[in-house]
């Protein structure tokens, strides 16, 4: 699956060929290189190591600018795409015009945190009535049944840290690629806050 | 923020700023019915402009039978063919809202006067 290292930008509208005003998410891919090919024989599948976006070589271990030795700088992000679906020799470097001919893109990225939040945020409990006498508001109910089986089961759902998962959205439409300025458009939002990094795969489902 | 600047520059249309609140003006606005497109015309009084780049819009208002009428283009909208200034105005702020609670004669902007030389 075709697959690049971006940055989120941010949102803006753009107007369409029927002049209708389009919400987009401004993706920004830099040069994504390739660091390494992962083969069935040596690895036991098919992958390629993409890295992108520059670190500042204070910052880098030893260790970790390792992975990058004979290839490049050490870059800040390091994700490895399965079944890449084009040749690449290690060194190569892709930009945005890879997407030239795609139409629909899924894209992968960190939800924004929300904090400690309640079951009625969080999981989308309905809660309680406000008024009329209620005592019961935003709790989370019962977690449990009755004398069997005694106990809450693991995995209930309950208050507790929210946002910062992986979240991954499908079917965007690819809306323009400025191959000038480094940018993708896409319909519609993009999990993350601006600046965060996103991984940008050719749509599975289209 | 540069680069959301250089995307919608391209979409910017220049030479959109030759009337303002208090004009009368006829909007040409291409409409598409089915696979056929036409031309509709809309005059009424600007009451507002909201700027905001390439989102900009601005509102129109006129009096349709008795029934006041607001309609609000984007500026910047490829279906906008041409914006005629029909009359200016001459107002003293910026967005008329108050027109909205005049009837009859309250309701009228007097004319831009401009003085020559």
């Amino acid at each position: 699956m075709l697959g690049l290292i971006g940055k989120k930008l941010g949102m803006t509208q753009v107007f369409d060929a029927d002049g209708r005003l389009i919400p987009v998410t401004v993706i920004k891919i830099e040069d994504n290189v390739v660091i390494e090919n992962r083969t069935v024989e040596k690895n036991g599948y098919n992958a390629c190591v993409l890295g992108s976006i520059d670190k500042k070589k204070s910052q880098t271990t030893k260790p970790y600018a390792g992975q990058f030795k004979d290839v490049c700088d050490p870059k800040k992000t390091l994700v490895e795409i399965r079944d890449f679906g084009q040749e690449t020799a290690v060194g190569d470097v892709l930009g945005v015009d890879m997407f030239k001919d795609v139409l629909f893109v899924d894209v992968v990225g960190t939800s924004k945190g929300k904090g400690f939040q309640g079951g009625v945020k969080r999981h989308g409990f309905a809660g309680g009535r406000a008024t009329h006498g209620s005592k019961f508001h935003r709790g989370i109910g019962g977690t449990a049944m009755s004398a069997y089986p005694a106990r809450t089961f693991k995995g209930t759902r309950m208050p507790g840290r929210m946002g910062t998962d992986r979240v991954t959205v499908q079917n965007l439409r690819v809306v323009k690629i400025d191959e000038e300025l480094k940018v993708l458009l896409v319909k519609g939002a993009v999990p993350g806050p601006a600046q965060g990094v996103v991984i940008v795969r050719k749509a599975k489902k289209k | 923020m540069d680069v959301f600047r250089a995307i919608e520059s391209e979409q910017i249309k220049d030479s959109m700023d030759h009337f303002k609140a208090g004009d009368t003006v006829k909007v040409h606005f291409t409409i598409k019915e089915g696979d056929k497109e036409r031309v509709q015309v809309y005059e009424g009084l600007v009451i507002a402009f909201k700027n905001s780049g390439l989102r900009t819009t601005f509102t129109v208002r006129k009096n349709s039978y008795g029934v006041g009428v607001e309609r609000i283009f984007p500026l910047h909208s490829p279906r906008i063919e041409k914006i005629e200034v029909v009359r200016r105005g001459r107002v003293r702020r910026a967005k008329l809202y108050y027109i909205r609670s005049k009837v009859g004669k309250a309701a009228k902007v007097p004319e831009l006067i401009v003085r020559k030389g």
